[in-house]
């Protein structure tokens, strides 16, 4: 499936300093859809170069990281169980606990 | 790109349209509330949440002369974004000019300069740029050239920061906002408690409004209002010591997220003890500036340059122009020689 992934507020450090990725992902095996929870170990594995962690806590993304499905909030669409069609957006956002 | 939603909502369902207007697609949760609003929504409640903070805190009067320190990053487009379309809709009756320094190095600020040259444009604010060139006579590249990648960054921490009250001071301002966000002050506070240097002071804008609000999403903004910055490390800045302190920070971010704030309280709460010698205020003797010794950090280091030793006033202060007479007897003191020559490394001021 193709894909544009943007990395903002900082995220790109993450991935060799590119904000915007063009790429192809294996759809996971006998399904049809792409998940964010698959996607999102997809963009662990071949994505990010370093520090993880800033990125991603257990299965899901580190406290702070916005995630923007089609420029909407993953929150309201379901989070991990998101399906993707085309465009993502991830973004490190500022919050004082 | 709005995909239609035209179908009601099933019972016991999410809502589908916005919390606030009732009429668009949400794309948004708000943190601290949950509410799922749209893009439209979001720009009102972000920009009014700002005024609501500026008004309270009654940081600006009517005719105010207010330069905003535009380095072209993301959290200095945001503000003057944010600020200008605040001073009209709300009259405050601002002045308001973008001010922004050339420390003279090829390729990284000037491509920062260009767009800040379109902000001038985009929001209708005055640029004033200063150059290091203009203010000290040596623009980074020619520091480098001359001392090599180890100290720079000290160079230009004190030549910056006082670029920007300099500037402020020479277009008669009276305020000056930056954009520092909490990293930033975290850092500094960090860096200042390790050098010792508790003397110094942080005012930032930005960072009021973050602690007032508990939060900023100012990427987000950023983001959906597609505005136009500049973001990229400085060409200089990997081997600034800065750069260590915010690999701590972000550390300590993982472990308890509540650390930054902590950190910044510290700073506001750190005691300093009774028998410890504060170093008074003056003026610099060379150039007039603030300063608690003869000369002022920029005017040791400014000698040094032009009298090709780039090493005065790096390190501790051993004869030279002002002496060795001043000392300053904090905790931290032993352990700072070898790191007070860092100073910076981040894009914003």
């Amino acid at each position: 499936m193709q894909l544009t992934l943007e990395f903002g507020g900082g995220l790109e450090l993450l991935c060799d300093s590119q904000k915007i990725h063009k790429v192809n992902v294996d759809l996971p095996h006998g399904k049809y859809d792409l998940t964010m929870k698959h996607l999102l170990f997809w963009v662990r594995t071949n994505l990010i170069k370093e520090r993880p962690e800033m990125f991603i806590k257990g299965d899901t993304v580190r406290p702070g990281v916005l995630v923007l499905v089609n420029d909407c909030d993953w929150e309201l669409s379901g989070q991990l169980e998101t399906t993707i069609e085309d465009k993502l957006h991830f973004m490190r956002e500022e919050f004082v606990f | 790109m709005e995909k239609g939603e035209a179908k009601s909502k099933k019972a016991g369902g999410p809502p589908r349209l916005c919390c606030i207007c009732n009429e668009r697609r949400p794309v948004l949760k708000r943190p601290k509330t949950l509410q799922q609003i749209c893009r439209e929504c979001f720009y009102e409640v972000f920009e009014e949440e700002i005024h609501q903070v500026i008004v309270k805190n009654r940081l600006f009067k009517s005719g105010e002369r207010v330069a905003i320190g535009a380095s072209g990053g993301k959290d200095s487009t945001v503000l003057a974004y944010v600020l200008s379309e605040l001073n009209r809709r709300h009259s405050y009756g601002l002045d308001l000019f973008l001010l922004s320094i050339d420390e003279g190095i090829t390729g990284y600020r000037d491509d920062s300069l260009e767009t800040v040259k379109r902000n001038e444009l985009q929001y209708g604010l005055p640029l004033q740029i200063l150059s290091y060139k203009d203010l000290y006579g040596w623009t980074m590249d020619d520091i480098v050239k001359m001392i090599g990648l180890k100290n720079n960054c000290t160079f230009c921490g004190v030549f910056r920061r006082q670029a920007l009250d300099r500037g402020a001071a020479l277009l008669k301002v009276d305020k000056l906002v930056t954009g520092h966000n909490a990293d930033d002050i975290a850092e500094t506070v960090l860096l200042n408690i390790l050098r010792g240097d508790i003397a110094r002071y942080v005012y930032i804008y930005l960072f009021l409004i973050m602690l007032s609000l508990g939060y900023i999403m100012i990427h987000t903004y950023a983001y959906f209002k597609k505005l136009d910055y500049f973001s990229t490390e400085c060409i200089y800045s990997p081997n600034a010591y800065r750069g260590f302190a915010r690999e701590f920070i972000k550390d300590l971010e993982r472990l308890r997220p509540r650390a930054i704030l902590d950190i910044i309280k510290s700073g506001e709460d750190f005691r300093i003890a009774t028998t410890t010698k504060m170093p008074e205020q003056g003026t610099c003797e060379r150039c007039g500036y603030i300063s608690s010794q003869k000369w002022c950090k920029a005017c040791v280091l400014l000698e040094g340059l032009n009298r090709g030793l780039p090493k005065m006033g790096i390190g501790r202060a051993r004869g030279g122009v002002n002496g060795g007479d001043h000392k300053k007897e904090t905790k931290a003191g032993s352990t700072v020689k070898s790191l007070e020559s860092k100073q910076c490394g981040s894009l914003d001021f």
